[in-house]
């Protein structure tokens, strides 16, 4: 059985307060990497752990920090806990159950890349988040892991709360920055990427709850201990998101590259009614669907990938052989319509077309061709667009119609949904 | 400041402008033009701005909402676990109101929202800042009526 690392605290009582934290290894690492190492040094570790990003998109966390420049310029963290995509439901519970964990690895990050001020972005529908996080702060403070000369160190940071105030988007880094800067979060242009222009115009590192979360792990227990958890290439473990069909919904932190079969059925408890899986969506509202018999598959990147999906946020919704597919990707169109932040077009428009030829086809008003309609809009949103939030809506859809035709054709010729009538 | 399409604010002061519509929404219950202007005065921005900026945020409200802004999930994940269809059809006959529309006491707003994040734990509705999940009919009577009475 793997011992949980990130969501080992969270079982214990009152696990968001400082004392329980410090009681239980809590701000060991930040001693450590305050005085035994050089931030070279830190960063090099976290290259060595092969940690990669877990807001969705798995960039190596150590080639990140390696971007900041090394010049005294003032430079700023942001903390990504904008989780808002469809299914994902882990930040909210790393945030709320265990903020110190966070705070610690926000203090070392800052100190590898030489940042003295960071942000928690936090979603503004997250009001027990905001509440854990701004206490968890002040205790921080009190206690002197953060704010000036940290522990003797001679490193002082500052930490604050802003809150988002509903639009998904801003999960995209540059649109996140963008609205801490008081704007409308639509993404900006890249290059230059936040670690050369962020934050007002300056180096910003911007990372998710879940991969901070990790790094005072690796900085007690070492790099090597670290990358011989999970796969080869996706190192360490991961909190995975079950919901849907399942008998036990909830978080589950398994080491990377565990198969898709063994989490639904060891752990989130298998399929009420010992129904069949039709269908799986692996990493969040935006990766594309899997079949129900490809539950081999192993929850990493590259595998995933390799299977026609992505690994996401590892929110796994699971849907049994009575789903209808044409509502799932009409619900998923309708998340991503309106959520499209109306920047450009193809998306703007591309994504309202969609949701109203696929509320048709549910509808019982379908015309023959409107397969062939969705695929073309497809394909005229995905890589056109400004930010990849034209490229979320496609995968999902596109993968729907290719996998389940049928329904599509089915529901146009009988004048709609068969299974839920 | 000099005149064109472009204007530029303070940006220590402009970065205050989420928190600056969270407060003035609380005080003026929603984005009033009274308390868009008011807080373009004191950011330093021209109040379109404010609005532009406001507007695009799905928190801000410009129109007046009830005391209570009960709010439910109509994504993916809570839909499979059941339940959270018949939480709103539920709510709508408890209310009287469709979604979108405020109660004639004006006490309560029922809106649907996208994922509340509580995937793990639906049906799950939210009034104000309190999320209540694993919701039963019961309980929703219950929220209800002590809302009523406070």
């Amino acid at each position: 059985m793997f011992e949980p690392i990130l969501l080992k605290r969270t079982m214990l009582p009152r696990s968001e307060t400082i004392d329980v934290y410090l009681a239980n290894g809590g701000y060991q690492a930040l001693q450590k990497a305050l005085h035994e190492y050089t931030p070279q040094q830190l960063i090099d570790i976290v290259k060595a752990s092969k940690l990669r990003g877990r807001g969705g998109a798995g960039f190596p966390a150590g080639l990140k920090w390696s971007f900041m420049p090394k010049d005294n310029v003032q430079k700023y963290l942001c903390v990504n806990t904008d989780e808002g995509e469809p299914g994902t439901f882990k930040d909210r519970v790393l945030i709320e159950k265990d903020p110190h964990q966070v705070i610690e690895g926000v203090v070392i990050a800052a100190y590898a890349v030489g940042a003295s001020r960071a942000f928690v972005y936090i979603r503004g529908e997250f009001f027990l988040g905001v509440k854990r996080w701004i206490k968890a702060i002040a205790d921080a403070y009190e206690r002197g892991y953060l704010g000036e000369n940290i522990l003797g160190s001679g490193f002082s940071l500052d930490l604050t709360v802003h809150r988002g105030a509903g639009a998904y988007i801003c999960g995209e880094e540059t649109a996140m920055i963008n609205s801490l800067e008081g704007r409308r979060g639509e993404p900006r242009l890249k290059p230059p990427y936040p670690a050369q222009a962020g934050y007002l115009s300056q180096p910003t590192l911007v990372h998710n709850v879940e991969t901070l979360s990790n790094i005072p792990h690796i900085v007690l227990n070492g790099a090597d201990w670290y990358a011989s958890i999970g796969t080869e290439k996706s190192t360490g473990s991961k909190v995975f998101c079950v919901s849907g069909h399942v008998y036990r919904r909830g978080t589950y932190e398994l080491p990377l590259g565990v198969s898709l079969r063994e989490l639904i059925y060891e752990h989130a408890g298998g399929v009420p009614g010992n129904k069949k899986i039709k269908a799986v969506i692996p990493g969040g509202a935006s990766t594309p669907l899997l079949t129900g018999d490809k539950l081999d598959v192993r929850m990493d990147f590259e595998s995933l990938v390799a299977a026609g999906s992505a690994l996401g946020t590892g929110a796994v919704i699971v849907m049994d052989e009575d789903t209808c597919m044409v509502d799932v990707a009409r619900r998923t169109a309708r998340f991503f319509a309106h959520e499209s932040c109306g920047r450009c077009t193809p998306c703007r428009i591309g994504g309202q077309t969609i949701l109203r030829i696929l509320e048709a086809i549910e509808a019982g008003e379908g015309k023959p061709g409107d397969v062939e309609r969705l695929q073309s809009l497809c394909d005229g949103i995905a890589g056109r667009t400004f930010c990849p939030m034209g490229d979320a809506l496609v995968g999902p859809i596109r993968s729907s119609i290719a996998l389940f035709a049928d329904e599509y054709e089915d529901h146009i010729k009988h004048g709609g949904c068969r299974m839920t009538a | 400041m000099t005149p064109g399409i472009v204007t530029r604010a303070d940006p220590a002061k402009r970065a205050m402008l989420l928190t600056a519509l969270y407060v003035a929404q609380e005080q003026y219950g929603y984005l009033t033009p009274e308390a868009v202007e008011r807080v373009a005065d004191r950011l330093g921005m021209p109040p379109r701005e404010v609005y532009d900026t406001a507007t695009f945020y799905s928190m801000f409200r410009t129109k007046p909402a009830g005391k209570y802004v009960v709010q439910v999930c109509e994504g993916l994940s809570c839909h499979l676990a059941g339940g959270a269809e018949n939480l709103l059809e539920y709510l709508q006959k408890q209310l009287r109101i469709k979604p979108g529309q405020t109660t004639r006491d004006g006490l309560f707003t029922l809106v649907t929202v996208q994922c509340l994040a509580a995937c793990g734990s639906s049906p799950a509705m939210r009034v104000n800042d309190t999320l209540y999940d694993n919701l039963t009919f019961d309980q929703v009577d219950l929220i209800l009526q002590e809302l009523r009475g406070g």
